[in-house]
């Protein structure tokens, strides 16, 4: 076969592969997609309001970070390569997670999160963003998020970060404030965050000393737009957006937000039945 | 014709890689790429979180029965695919496509599951998307 033949017959095969794969489209029962509105002009964006129910635009699998960071997964290409201090790079690799070039059997894995344990912030959206509502209070604002079922609370009340040191009890969502930047944008800031929490799937560690950035710009009726920056001097040597720009969609605010959650006794029969004989391994995960 | 069988290959990893995104316990123990149809009886589907698995006999070609253990996504994202917790029961006569586990073990990762009457419940991508305009609780 010419190699003009050859080419022709990969894209082809190529073509078809992708289009059935399309073909498949996963939808969560009751929600709407962009897709569905392919001629809509949404109305203009509410003031100084974030409350509804959201889900990825683009479909549910948009925000799915397996590989990890959805702007900057672990590929191995350099311009996925996150600036790393040494003592950053020394904590990346000390993680040996179950995804990405680095990845091990899941059993034999030292990821905090597949057992149960909490993924904590910004994991739980860099990792899974699904489903999430957002309600607003006079002095918060509160995140529900689908996966796993947790929640999280930015305090708009006016009041200041806390100072990290070592009075302050490290919590795996962290503490955070808020406020409106402009009349569409509200950026809320997280600190304190304990450092046995990943920061993605592939392992990307943090320090106690990192902080979290999430911007969210309310573009217009139907969207806001999802911004996650991290900055930790200890182990980066500059900023990084971990999340550019995701695009949510309303959803009706009759949509129910289906369970989404890991059980300790059900995951430990995933792992002696599955997992371990896959990496042909015993009691990894005696619970 | 091998360059075809390359590309075949290639297309397949597309498709492969993305229907695996989902689940979140990890690609490294599975022969990513390559699938296997077992003629299989149910003896247990497993209905829970974060992943559901289905067990089932297979018969070998010298007679003997091997008891494999293949994983799904979560329930709520099985049921976005067309599943439910009673998709099968035990007895259930099934061609299960797997992709297997590289060592060798009776385990792998279910992509798709066949019944005789012609059905078949894809673990892949997805399956039957319901009509949006279904809002409120789960069916």
């Amino acid at each position: 076969m010419t190699r003009v033949g050859f080419a022709t017959a990969a894209a082809l095969i190529m073509f078809a592969a992708v289009a059935f794969n399309q073909e498949q489209v996963v939808r969560v029962p009751g929600a709407v997609y962009d897709a569905d509105f392919r001629s809509e002009k949404p109305g203009p964006a509410p003031r100084r309001d974030l409350s509804g129910i959201w889900e990825p635009a683009r479909g549910p699998g948009d925000a799915i970070g397996a590989q990890g960071a959805k702007n900057v997964p672990d590929t191995g290409r350099p311009e996925h390569q996150l600036p790393f201090t040494p003592e950053g790079l020394k904590a990346n690799l000390a993680n040996k997670p179950a995804w990405g070039p680095r990845a091990v059997a899941s059993a034999l894995s030292n990821d905090p999160q597949p057992t149960c344990e909490p993924q904590g912030w910004p994991r739980i959206i860099l990792h899974n963003y699904r489903t999430a509502q957002i309600v607003h209070t006079p002095k918060q604002v509160l995140i529900l998020y689908q996966f796993n079922r947790k929640w999280r609370n930015i305090w708009t009340d006016g009041r200041p970060l806390p100072k990290v040191d070592d009075f302050l009890e490290p919590r795996f969502w962290g503490y955070s404030t808020g406020r409106w930047h402009d009349d569409y944008t509200f950026v809320a800031d997280t600190v304190g965050l304990d450092e046995r929490t990943w920061l993605d799937n592939v392992g990307r560690p943090h320090s106690v000393e990192a902080r979290i950035e999430e911007r969210y710009f309310r573009r217009d009726a139907m969207h806001i737009d999802v911004t996650i920056t991290i900055d930790d001097p200890v182990y980066y040597s500059k900023p990084w957006v971990a999340l550019d720009r995701l695009p949510l969609r309303l959803q009706p605010d009759t949509f129910d937000i289906r369970e989404m959650e890991c059980s300790p006794s059900e995951f430990a029969r995933y792992t002696k039945e599955l997992a371990e004989p896959a990496a042909g391994v015993q009691n990894t995960n005696p619970r | 014709m091998r360059h075809i069988i390359t590309a075949v290959c290639v297309a397949a990893g597309v498709v492969a890689s993305s229907a695996s995104s989902s689940a979140h316990h990890g690609n490294a123990a599975f022969d990513t790429g390559k699938e296997l149809a077992l003629d299989a009886v149910v003896t247990e589907w497993v209905w829970s979180n974060p992943h559901c698995f289905l067990k089932f006999d297979v018969k070998g070609q010298d007679g003997t029965v091997r008891n494999w253990t293949a994983e799904t996504s979560n329930p709520p994202d099985m049921v976005n695919r067309g599943w439910n917790r009673r998709s099968f029961k035990a007895g259930d006569r099934v061609t299960v496509t797997v992709e297997p586990v590289k060592n060798g073990s009776p385990v792998g990762r279910v992509l798709q599951v066949a019944f005789p009457d012609g059905r078949i419940l894809n673990a892949r991508g997805g399956g039957v998307a319901p009509a949006r305009g279904r809002e409120g609780a789960p069916q």
